[in-house]
């Protein structure tokens, strides 16, 4: 209901061209954003490779980030949840300030799932124990609890026989969804994708992508960096695109596609869906 | 060569205690120091991967000064100078009433050398699992602490418990420096058993024996432990 009555409730053009403090949200209401950073830089050593960014992830969004390579979208994604420092600009989630040391930085890590490009599944645990480990040791759920949440959601993601399994016994796809069941185990507010499909075979593609599709219709608010031009069209409230560590287009998905302003993201498409 | 061989002194009494006490000596002091070489070089092991340059600039000092240093000059070292650079209220106890203060000092002369190999190899089991690992434990809202204990130490003890068996069979090798200091391990027990009898070629030959059979037995140990924590790790073992 929340995700159709966001696109239907006001056009594409008026989402992008409204100021983000002046945005009504029916399912923030409102709340602060989900995520709202403001002119983020950050360098390693001599190299610059976010120029300060900006971006607002309302509640309940789905964004989609694309670009070239080494244009500073895993870099970006990382700030969010502090796994990479920033130099410069502010950033919050959920109302908390990233980077800041008086921060609770590990409860916040905990209430956002982030999902690898390589999985990252501990590979000397089974698929239930690495679905559990977090719950009990970080959020300190019963292991009966715990279970109970894992075999839930290896159910959600179409895996409901494979809990005994070691992850090296999967194949990428599947992999790749006993990832997601493991962060949304946390019950997180926001969840990150880092090119989540990348690595897979391609015949196993469409079966995250509908794990994720499903997601995003559930309302959860979602960072997607991808090159699934098919999953942003379906999926994302809008499409960001990147390009030498700056934002050069924040546009609805729709006017994204059919109208890119920014000559990057033009010659960027159509090299995409050419191919 | 006009050698009267004479086996049978090896289970005559009090020879075969001797025997027996000293094999007692050589497996305390070898666990015991190997016991302290698994704790203090996985805690040294760790540090030296921590993301800050000062802790691990200091793991790499503890590992060189224990590595370096010959067994033998750490064994004289903490047994007859660490007494007099101690307060002289410390320097007294130990050396007046501390029971059995050779045996606690091979222990620990051993165990520390021994760590400064062990850390070595967790340190480079922790760098071998994937900078991913770290992440995603990191991710999830780990601390360092349970990052270390449940991602990255399980993974990495997997990846050399093989040359973690070598330095367990060094320390029991080793051991045998502790007769320096005046243990009667088994080593200087075979060697008292040739001053009293002359019948060294017996006495020898059968710390010899000992000491293989201890190796096969640690190896024997080792190689199980590898076979109970291997990952199946074959997409073929599925199903
Ligand atoms: N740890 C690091 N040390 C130094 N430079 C880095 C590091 N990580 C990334 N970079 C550089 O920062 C830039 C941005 O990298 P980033 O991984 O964010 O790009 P990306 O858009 O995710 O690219 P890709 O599509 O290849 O994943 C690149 O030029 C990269 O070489
Ligand atoms: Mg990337």
């Amino acid at each position: 209901m929340t995700k159709a009555h966001i696109q239907a409730s006001r056009t594409p053009a008026e989402i992008v061209e409204m100021p983000a403090s002046a945005r009504v949200v029916p399912i923030s209401q409102g709340r602060k954003p989900m995520v709202e950073i403001s002119k983020l830089y950050k360098s390693y050593g001599p190299i610059e490779v976010l120029k300060g960014c900006d971006l607002v992830v309302e509640r309940g969004e789905v964004v989609v980030i694309c670009g070239p390579s080494g244009s500073g979208k895993s870099t970006l994604i990382k700030c969010v949840n502090g796994l990479e420092r920033f130099d410069r600009g502010a950033l919050a989630v959920d109302g908390v300030a990233v980077g800041d040391r008086a921060s609770d930085m590990t409860s916040l890590r905990a209430r956002i799932g982030m999902v690898f490009q390589h999985f990252e599944l501990y590979p000397h645990l089974t698929v239930l124990q690495n679905i559990c480990l977090a719950q009990v040791h970080v959020l300190k759920r019963s292991k009966v609890e715990a279970q109970a949440k894992a075999r839930a959601l290896l159910a959600r993601v179409g895996l409901p026989d494979k809990e005994g399994a070691y992850p090296a016994q999967l194949s990428g796809g599947q992999q790749q969804r006993v990832a997601i069941a493991r962060a949304l185990a946390m019950d997180p507010v926001a969840m990150l994708f880092d090119e989540p499909t990348s690595a897979l075979d391609p015949e196993m593609i469409g079966e995250v992508l509908a794990v994720m599709l499903e997601l995003a219709r559930d309302g959860m608010t979602m960072i997607v960096v991808t090159h699934e031009m098919g999953f942003a069209r379906k999926a994302a409230d809008r499409v960001v695109f990147m390009d030498k560590g700056a934002i050069v287009e924040t546009a609805s998905t729709q006017q994204f596609f059919d109208e890119p302003r920014a000559e990057r993201a033009k010659l960027f498409l159509s090299r995409i869906l050419s191919q | 060569m006009n050698y009267s061989w004479n086996w049978s002194i090896l289970i005559q009494p009090p020879y075969l205690g001797w025997l027996a006490s000293g094999l007692e000596l050589t497996l305390v002091i070898s666990i015991s120091a190997w016991i302290l070489a698994l704790i203090a070089g996985t805690l040294v092991g760790v540090v030296g991967t921590l993301p800050h340059r000062i802790p691990r600039m200091l793991a790499a000092t503890y590992v060189d000064m224990f590595r370096n240093i010959p067994l033998l000059l750490q064994l004289f070292l903490w047994f007859f100078v660490v007494p007099e650079l101690l307060p002289s209220r410390w320097g007294f106890w130990l050396k007046r009433d501390l029971p059995f203060p050779e045996l606690w000092t091979s222990m620990l002369a051993l165990g520390l050398f021994t760590s400064a190999r062990v850390a070595v190899q967790v340190g480079s089991g922790i760098t071998a699992v994937s900078s991913g690992q770290r992440m995603a434990a990191v991710a999830s809202g780990m601390s360092p602490a349970q990052t270390y204990r449940l991602v990255l130490l399980p993974q990495a003890f997997r990846i050399v418990l093989p040359p973690l068996t070598s330095d367990f069979l060094t320390v029991f090798k080793n051991s045998a420096l502790a007769l320096t200091i005046g243990v009667f391990e088994l080593t200087a027990q075979s060697r008292q058993i040739e001053s009293f009898t002359f019948q060294g070629f017996e006495a020898f030959t059968a710390a010899t024996i000992v000491y293989l059979v201890i190796a096969l037995l640690v190896t024997f140990f080792m190689r199980t432990l590898e076979r109970r924590v291997a990952l199946p790790d074959t997409m073929g073992a599925a199903s």
